[in-house]
């Protein structure tokens, strides 16, 4: 396919780009504030709908004139809403946790008097004299922003937004490029797929190019189901056009005129936001027939798709669009050969396509200055659990565990210690401190157990018990296996029951050498991914923590304190102050009595264990106790006449 | 005609043609359940008729596998036994075993290839989870167990053969996956579109579908 037109797309684009210029001047240019508010679904959650309706009222009230500008997400959850004022004579200024509060005091102070409050502020975008820059912050510092890189900081709604930053430039330029030679180029980039697996990019497109079918169909896969994990939401919602940006270049590259964007429905902001994207992207002419000019035909379709987390598994996919269950069928062959309407398929993650404007646009050798030589580029994770800034961070590949955790994500909160993270969501494996210094990047994640994954990553604090971390993951494949075939349907729920078992120290001996063979036979025996992986988390917490089991099993213990039926909850009467009745009302089941010498005692019969008590006990005393097994609880008796 | 070997014996078959077909076409049986003569895209779900492939390096499934000249396949190593045993282990540990009060008794898959594998009835390693309810009698003329149920699909594929649109959908996820008659439509629905033909309760290697109330003539018939 290639271009056999008399119009040239630079032509055609040009006009295109002036007006998105012009469009970004007079808003750069005007001389007024622009406040910039974070509203995907992260900062809609928090709030941001509330702070945008205050900041409106507040400059209505006063009679200020601004511009609101709605962007996307920044990735820094912890700081949501997030707000970031450019007011005239000042650099532009990171506001964290605006709440409509907040947002009335930026207005009053700062919009109207110039004081930049800066008790508030988290710091300046950029290096000046004034403010502290938030690249002093390690966060921001040490994130290399490839994909993510106009996230939070355009509006999503606005194609124009997208093309006064460069966007679709690097489309026209594909466009006058030979197909073979992008897929060189994407080789050369050495770019392996985003979505787990790792499987190189240039290489599928290529097979798909050479497979023989009448047509090829490209299908971004937004089936996003890891449980904590929000990548390919947050890069839709926040910059639509960079996907469809990519899916383009990836369908001329093909010689696809059909493309499908696979979004779960529970993502009904990134569901609209791409059909906006799609119907703006089609008015200008840069989707549809004869894209700019060129004899290049492409049409998107967005699928909704209904949550199954299997359906990111790409047959499932397939067969869920097709109309039928969404059940994986075996592979070979693959769908690059014989994939939706039994045409070549190329099926890429949000995150390999949203790379592809960005190699082309810097070529393959400035592409591999980043990352590692086996897995060149950046890995976007969303770091959530226990650490102090929880986020969607975006990092050159090879960066250590360690970094990533500690530094940028700021560590481990409430002075606690590092006990495990969890990568690769449920297919994925829990990793000690021991390998903190592991380098992030597709082999070594692999070599120690766990894997890249899409991007889920769950960091874990000593407060984790290591049995029921993998109880939890199992009980989500289990729900989310489809059923199809023995190992899985059957397996998984014999692993669940073992583990469930253990954690209410019913576990006994000869348990975890069957989960342990179970584990092996499930991986060998599954029909697709998702029953070859469940084990996973079963198989790395054996492997690190195997103590926490033993304990669980022999001493019926659980270490970390955490499953309800192995501990128990007592009142340390040294401790206790006389005539303090603090805990007495927290209670939910009336399980604390007062003693003889009128000090509280717990009733074990009663308490459900759920720890109300020890956050009403007054700090000075502290005195409500957690042991684990429970007989270490010394037993006071109830006065009788109570 | 291409010639293969399976099992160090050299058998011929057409190119391109089921590698458990063939091995079955030869008398080298290997355990099956979901596969159906015929079929274009076997569904590989029951995960029995693993076997080595010479330049595999890992188990596959023969009935995903076509025939080419010069393969050697291996169906009876340790490797795949133990996977196979462990497969019928787990559909025993679903399985109400009551082989005295069914049907299917001394015509079950499940007890041939029990046998075949040398392996007990009874689950002796896994503990025995059964679903509620017992029966699932919401369609007109058929009765449903889904403790018998190895969930095979082949009672599906032949009402689609015959019907085009089956009567007939797997349902719920996990381990509660079940067969069901289609959809929320009143059973008087089923009664007209259901052609009573049989197909699904003739095909059942366990007979987890029966006619209503009639189980004892069909296991006479």
């Amino acid at each position: 396919m290639n271009l056999a037109s008399n119009e040239n797309p630079d032509q055609l684009f040009s006009a295109i780009y002036e007006e998105a210029k012009r469009r970004r001047n007079a808003f750069k240019e005007a001389d007024v504030p622009k406040i910039h508010i974070g509203m995907a679904t992260c900062g809609i959650a928090s709030g941001a709908i509330e702070t945008k309706n205050a900041f409106e009222t507040v400059l209505a009230e006063r009679k200020i004139e601004a511009r609101i500008h709605t962007v996307g997400c920044i990735g820094h959850c912890y700081a949501e809403p997030v707000v970031i004022i450019d007011n005239p004579g000042f650099p532009p200024i990171f506001y964290h946790q605006v709440t409509p509060g907040k947002a009335k005091m930026l207005v009053k102070y700062f919009l109207e008097k110039g004081d930049p409050l800066f008790e508030h502020l988290l710091g300046a975008m950029e290096e000046n004299d004034l403010i502290p820059a938030v690249t002093d912050f390690p966060r921001f510092r040490q994130e290399k922003r490839v994909v993510m890189e106009k996230c939070g900081l355009i509006d999503p709604e606005d194609i124009y937004d997208y093309i006064a930053e460069g966007g679709y430039l690097t489309l026209v330029k594909a466009l006058k490029l030979p197909p073979e030679d992008i897929i060189t180029e994407v080789k050369n980039a050495g770019l392996r797929g985003r979505g787990g697996a790792g499987f190189p990019t240039g290489k599928k497109w290529e097979l798909a190019r050479t497979a023989k079918g009448q047509q090829k169909i490209v299908i971004c896969n937004a089936d996003e189901g890891d449980p904590g994990a929000y990548m390919d939401r947050t890069i839709l919602e926040s910059n639509p056009h960079l996907v469809l940006e990519g899916i383009a270049i990836c369908a001329y590259a093909v010689g696809a005129r059909k493309a499908v964007v696979y979004v779960r429905a529970e993502y009904p902001l990134a569901v609209k936001m791409v059909a906006k994207a799609i119907e703006q992207a089609k008015d200008l002419g840069l989707l549809g027939k004869r894209i700019l000019g060129s004899s290049f035909d492409l049409e998107i379709e967005l699928f909704r798709g209904s949550g199954a987390f299997v359906c990111g598994e790409e047959t499932a996919l397939i067969q869920s669009i097709e109309g039928n269950r969404g059940m994986p069928i075996h592979r070979p062959p693959y769908p690059v050969q014989n994939g939706l309407e039994g045409q070549p398929t190329v099926i890429n993650n949000v995150k390999t396509l949203a790379s592809i404007p960005h190699i082309l646009d810097k070529g393959a050798t400035l592409y591999r200055e980043t990352g590692t030589e086996k897995s060149p580029g950046t890995a976007i994770f969303s770091v959530v659990g226990d650490v102090v800034h929880p986020g969607l961070v975006e990092i050159p590949m090879g960066v250590s565990l360690r970094t990533l955790i500690f530094d940028i994500c700021g560590g481990i909160p409430n002075k606690k210690d590092f006990k495990a993270v969890q990568i690769g969501g449920p297919s994925g494996g829990c990793l000690p401190a021991d390998f903190l210094d592991t380098p992030i990047d597709f082999d070594s994640l692999t070599q120690a157990g766990a894997m890249m994954g899409s991007g889920g990553m769950v960091v874990m604090d000593e407060d984790t018990c290591m049995v029921d971390v993998p109880r939890y993951f199992l009980d989500f494949t289990q729900n989310e296996s489809c059923g199809k075939c023995t190992f899985c349907r059957i397996g998984t729920r014999h692993l669940l029951n073992i583990l469930e078992r253990i954690t209410r120290g019913e576990g006994h001996e000869g348990d975890l050498e069957q989960l342990e063979h179970l584990s092996e036979e499930i991986k060998k025996g599954s029909l697709c991914g998702l029953g070859k992986t469940a084990p996973n988390p079963i198989i790395t917490s054996l492997m690190y923590f195997y103590d926490e089991y033993e304990a669980h099993i022999k001493e019926k213990r659980c270490p970390a304190g955490m499953c309800r039926p192995l501990t128990a909850y007592y009142i340390d009467l040294d401790k206790c102050a006389r005539g303090c009745d603090a805990c007495v009302g927290s209670c939910p089941v009336e399980a604390i009595f007062t003693t003889s010498n009128r000090k509280k005692g717990v009733d074990q019969s009663l308490c459900v264990k759920c720890g109300e008590c020890v956050v009403a006990c007054p700090p000075e005393y502290n005195a409500v106790m957690k042991v684990s097994p429970p007989d270490l609880a010394p037993i006071v008796e109830r006065p009788v006449d109570d | 005609m291409v010639k293969l070997i399976i099992d160090n014996k050299e058998i011929e078959a057409e190119e391109g043609k089921n590698l458990l077909q063939a091995c079955l076409d030869n008398n080298i049986y290997i355990p099956n359940l979901c596969y159906l003569h015929g079929m274009d895209n076997p569904p590989a779900s029951c995960r029995m008729c693993f076997v080595e492939i010479e330049g595999e390096h890992k188990p596959v499934t023969s009935c995903t596998v076509r025939v080419k000249d010069g393969m050697v396949v291996k169906t009876d190593t340790p490797d795949i036994r133990q996977l196979q045993r462990t497969a019928l282990q787990l559909l025993l540990s679903v399985h109400d075993v009551d082989c005295a009060h069914c049907p299917a008794n001394k015509k079950c898959e499940l007890q041939r290839i029990a046998k075949f594998l040398k392996v007990g009835l009874k689950p002796k390693r896994l503990e025995l989870l059964l679903k509620e309810p017992e029966i699932d009698d919401e369609h007109p003329l058929l009765d449903y167990y889904p403790n018998r149920c190895v969930l095979c699909g082949k009672c599906i594929h032949v009402c689609k053969t015959k019907l085009g649109q089956p009567l007939l959908a797997f349902a719920r996820r996990g381990f509660y996956t079940t067969i069901s008659f289609y959809g929320e439509k009143p059973a008087s629905d089923l009664n007209s579109s259901c052609k009573n033909c049989l197909a699904c309760v003739e095909i059942c290697p366990v007979s987890a579908i029966t006619l209503k109330n009639d189980s004892d003539q069909i296991a006479e018939a």
